[in-house]
């Protein structure tokens, strides 16, 4: 065994850059025996944390397995905060260009276009051509921020399209700024490119002043942890499958089509562990006629992520080590027809995962202001 | 020259600058104290010295006294908390009433906060300028004396109750133990084994529990409370609640057919669920007293009003459906509290399976388990009557965890080395260990570890993560999977067992701030009894008279319990041994003269010291009672109430002091 000296200068770098509880840290081992990347490729969030505080080498490799899923957060009984461990160390090893590979795209794509998709700036409201979709202003009550998932990418494309339809049957008053608006940051946040996130934020929360918005409404829970949790604040936030749950319970939102089939829900990782909404989809669903609503074995705070947090969406996975695979077989595995999500990372990984286990007879993926569209 | 408004008295004023080590000395420069103290007014002379509190230093203070004719000492050192009796007593010695001295806490106010020498001089300057002029209006005060009542409540039946009852008794004192359950023993009558010994704990605990009940200097009164404590050390007026258990002890012989013939099946306590009681029921076998209460919340008469079948069986006519509680006034002059421990619910980690899984069991349930005279009469089995195979036992389940209880229970490593060891020698099973740290600290303990490493128990450094049943394949089908890194090889396990055995975290009991409140103590962090000092007096608390003993202090094993038991008899009987106690002077007193008698102060004062004499019209306030805290002085509309050591013209003199910059 060859030995090493610590190099206390990186730890203390790590420290600095946001990471300093993780002198605290007592090795138990429970964040890697919660983590769901541990069993498939054998990522020790742990043993990076140690890593960390020795300043030793190997950090820069196994920071990028984490999906901030915060599995580990929960169950850590020093309460570390570990994701922002992980957040540290990608900023100290790799800020400014160290990225890897697919990630210096998205990078470069929100750098010059405020979207991690690459899509141009000009066409990000296309999506709403033709659709009654109300502008904001000073007459509407809630702001509804748009995703750049649901304006870029053609299948999440269909969840906004939705979104508007349901918006407006609720009654609900709302509109959109339909110029200005980029990335939340919450995955380049992430990624470790605090400078990056800085400027994003600062030009979504100058938007969201300038318009005067008091009420936020958002389709990703992405966008929602960000601007409850990293925005200056000042306006109200809520995730679309909350405005849906209170349009449901006060009569406005009335789900009247019977749906004779067996769903179950898939807790996003940032809806549920991150921001304990577990409760409003499920009422939702469960107030659609004739459905029949299931629970998979791992739900709530223990739901899988589906791999797709913290930069991972953009990131190859190899077969075999993707959770999305692991977890729509979890959904197949309960009878449910339709595996019903509420975050534009998980549909796209569970779509895929469709095609990959060959199941696309076999379950649906909607998500939850899709299938409420079909049944009001 | 500093301005210091001073009673025309001529005062001579010593001052002792102590050096605490480098405590004190290594941060305030102390010959520039000495020197600026030197020309204060009424300083006679000043002096330092490296350790006031050690003999030398408290000869120099009483040679000074005697040798300058001084009528005040100010000693600048430590905490009041830690040193002022040393002081008081040193100027008694030399003549000088204990409240002519004055204690400047140059340290844990000044330099232990500080780095900043230059500031941390001004401040000594400050707080020595403001004790002189206080100084000036300091008068001696008369210390009285009261009698110590020899009588000693000590409330909680376990192991600590018990051995400090057995000790006081032996000593001849009247010992009123108010236990709350149906019989004494505690926690403790639940254990199997006991480590690292492996003597079984029924073995070494009843014969004491049989003494206890036999004892001609005790009084047990068992299925009690305490509902009012009132009085002063020495002198406790207390109110037990005798609950009404629906059984004439005096007629009830003990012969147990009522509980033969009670229909009633409820979910034993004592077993921890495992197995059932009676609604008329003793603990276990071995109660002490061996007589029957009847739990009314499940006996079908109380219910229903008809049954009566132990009424009906009892020969000696002991059962008294009409029972009420009884409240009983006793005199005592020192209480110890040792009320013990409340297991934590692990339910509240619902990754671990509690209750969600029935081959998951708490600490408690295993020691049943385990017991020969429990539910499974000491096998080892899971819920569909097999042997298990393998068993995981997690550590620091609610311990050593900020989301539930930060500190660390401290008996778990080694119950879990205990069970392991039962486990191996009652089944075939394997024995798996998930640890953070093995804490073996006490005598015998490091070697019994090394003993189950012998017998070939597998140790796993890593927190269990989770449980559950969730089966991979054939060959964990019907088990639990216990998910967790082993951190010394880096490796992911998950191990198929069929049985988890939880160490759930130790709590003080869920009503102790209740019973905090009534002794009129405190509870620290987590929640157990404050002591007063966590090394030099931890059976003793804030509250004079009133101790403490065994896990309700922390989480505490069996050796160290009974050693708190042992140290509070000790403190109690030093206490009744000298048969009275000094009162402390400072307390308030009324102005008969100025008082109103608007009764305002009555309902303000924290320890009920007031009353209202009707005939004079005025406040009356108990010396003995009185802690001086000043409450009633602040408060009195007619300044008619001052507390003596602490008046306003001493008070003010001091602020002048501190606040007067030099000129």
């Amino acid at each position: 065994m060859q030995a090493v000296t610590p190099y206390l200068e990186v730890t203390d770098a790590i420290m600095e850059a946001g990471g300093e509880k993780l002198k605290t840290c007592l090795q138990c081992g429970a964040c890697t025996g919660s983590c769901p990347w541990a069993p498939v490729n054998g990522f020790s969030v742990r043993s990076m944390i140690r890593l960390s505080q020795f300043g030793l080498e190997g950090i820069e490799k196994m920071m990028w397995e984490c999906s901030t899923c915060k599995q580990c957060e929960v169950r850590c009984p020093q309460g570390l905060p570990i994701i922002d461990v992980v957040k540290a160390a990608r900023t100290v090893f790799s800020q400014g260009g160290l990225l890897p590979g697919p990630l210096r795209n998205v990078v470069g794509s929100l750098v010059s276009k405020g979207c991690p998709w690459g899509g141009e700036k000009e066409v990000r409201y296309d999506w709403m051509a033709g659709r009654p979709v109300p502008d904001f202003g000073p007459d509407k009550e809630n702001l509804y921020f748009t995703c750049c998932t649901y304006a870029y990418d053609p299948r999440n494309r269909k969840v906004g399209e939705a979104t508007v339809e349901v918006l407006n049957k609720a009654g609900l008053s709302w509109g959109v700024v339909k110029t200005g608006e980029v990335c939340c940051g919450e995955a380049v946040n992430k990624m470790g490119e605090t400078e990056l996130f800085g400027k994003l934020k600062d030009t979504n929360h100058k938007l969201f002043v300038d318009h005067k918005a008091t009420s936020i409404i958002t389709g990703s829970p992405h966008c929602y942890h960000t601007f409850t949790k990293e925005y200056p604040g000042g306006y109200k936030v809520r995730h679309i499958s909350q405005v849906l749950a209170d349009a449901v319970d006060s009569g406005k939102l009335k789900l009247s089509k019977s749906l004779l089939k067996k769903i179950t829900f898939h807790d996003p990782c940032y809806l549920g562990r991150h921001n304990g909404i577990y409760d409003e989809p499920r009422a939702v669903l469960k107030a659609i006629p004739d459905a029949e609503f299931v629970e998979m074995p791992r739900n709530r705070e223990d739901s899988l992520c589906c791999g797709g947090g913290g930069g991972k969406i953009w990131m190859e996975v190899p077969a075999g080590e993707r959770l999305s695979d692991f977890r729509v077989q979890e959904a197949i595995d309960t009878g449910a027809q339709i595996l019903v999500v509420d975050c534009p990372y998980c549909l796209t990984n569970f779509e895929d995962s469709r095609k990959v286990l060959n199941a696309e007879d076999k379950i649906q993926v909607m998500d939850l202001v899709e299938l409420v569209k079909t049944v009001i | 020259m500093a301005k210091i408004t001073k009673k025309p008295d001529k005062e001579k004023i010593g001052v002792f600058l102590c050096h605490c080590g480098t405590n004190i000395a290594g941060v305030v420069d102390i010959p520039a104290l000495a020197g600026y103290t030197r020309d204060l007014p009424g300083v006679e002379m000043v002096d330092e010295y490296k350790f006031m509190c050690s003999q030398p230093g408290q000869d120099l203070i009483k040679d000074s006294i005697k040798k300058h004719k001084l009528t005040k000492v100010i000693v600048a050192a430590c905490s009041p908390l830690m040193h002022e009796n040393t002081f008081r007593k040193a100027c008694e010695e030399a003549g000088l009433n204990r409240y002519c001295f004055i204690m400047v806490n140059n340290r844990e106010h000044n330099s232990w906060v500080t780095e900043d020498k230059a500031l941390a001089l001004q401040k000594a300057k400050d707080l020595i300028r403001g004790a002189v002029a206080r100084a000036f209006w300091l008068e001696p005060l008369e210390v009285k004396e009261v009698g110590v009542n020899p009588n000693v409540l000590i409330l909680g039946g376990g192991i600590a109750g018990i051995q400090a009852a057995l000790d006081l008794a032996e000593s001849g004192r009247t010992v009123y133990l108010v236990e709350r359950e149906q019989s004494i023993g505690g926690n403790m009558a639940k254990f199997d084994k006991t480590f690292p010994t492996l003597d079984c704990a029924a073995c070494i605990l009843t014969p004491k529990m049989v003494s206890v009940g036999q004892h001609p200097n005790i009084k047990l009164w068992n299925y009690a409370e305490v509902d009012e404590v009132s009085g002063f050390v020495g002198n406790f007026k207390v109110k037990v609640r005798h609950k009404a258990t629906s059984v004439n002890f005096e007629k009830c012989t003990g012969c147990g057919i009522c509980q033969e013939k009670c229909p009633v099946k409820r979910p034993s306590e004592f077993d921890e669920g495992l197995g059932n009681r009676k609604a008329i029921y003793t603990l276990f076998a071995q109660a002490v007293p061996n007589k029957p209460v009847i739990d009314r919340v499940n006996c079908t008469y109380y219910i229903k009003g008809k049954c009566k079948v132990c009424e009906k069986f009892c020969e000696p006519k002991a059962i008294d459906f009409e029972m009420k509680d009884s409240v009983e006034e006793i005199e005592v002059g020192s209480i110890i509290l040792a009320t013990g421990f409340h297991l934590w619910e692990a339910g509240q980690m619902p990754e671990l399976g509690m209750g969600k899984y029935p081959n998951v069991l708490t600490s408690l349930q295993f020691e049943r388990m385990s017991n020969s005279s429990g539910p499974t009469l000491g096998k080892i089995l899971l819920k569909d009557g097999r042997e298990p195979e393998s068993v995981a036992i997690l550590h620091c389940t609610g311990s050593r965890d900020v989301n539930y209880h930060e500190y660390c229970s401290r008996v778990c490593c080694m119950y879990a080395l205990k069970f392991a060891h039962l486990i191996k020698e009652k089944t075939k099973a394997h024995v798996y260990n998930f640890y953070i740290d093995m804490r073996c600290f006490g005598k015998g303990y490091e070697e019994f570890y090394h003993r189950l490493l012998e017998e070939n128990v597998t140790f796993i450094r890593g927190k269990a993560a989770s449980v559950t049943d969730r089966a991979e394949n054939e060959s964990e089908s019907g088990k639990l999977i216990v998910m967790g890194e082993d951190t010394l090889s880096q490796k992911l396990l998950r191990l198929p067992v069929d049985m988890v055995i939880l160490t759930n975290a130790i709590e003080p009991q869920l009503d102790a701030q209740e019973v905090a409140r009534k002794f009129k103590i405190s509870c620290a962090g987590g929640g157990f009894f404050l002591e007063k000092h966590p090394k030099l007096a931890p059976v003793a608390t804030a509250s004079d008279g009133v101790f403490i003993a065994g896990a309700c202090q922390s989480p505490k094993d069996i050796p160290d319990t009974v050693a708190q038991g042992q140290a509070a008899a000790s403190a109690v009987f030093a206490l009744t041994q000298r048969g009275k106690v000094e009162l402390e002077a400072t307390t308030a007193i009324v102005d008969e003269e100025l008082c109103s008698g608007c009764e305002i102060c009555l309902s303000l004062c924290p320890y009920q010291a007031i009353s209202h004499n009707a005939e004079k019209k005025i406040s009356a306030i108990n010396d003995a009672l009185c802690k001086g805290c000043g409450t009633c002085a602040a408060a009195c509309p007619s300044k008619a109430i001052f507390a003596r050591h602490y008046t306003n013209q001493q008070i003010l003199a001091e602020l002048e002091g501190v606040l007067n910059e030099r000129i």
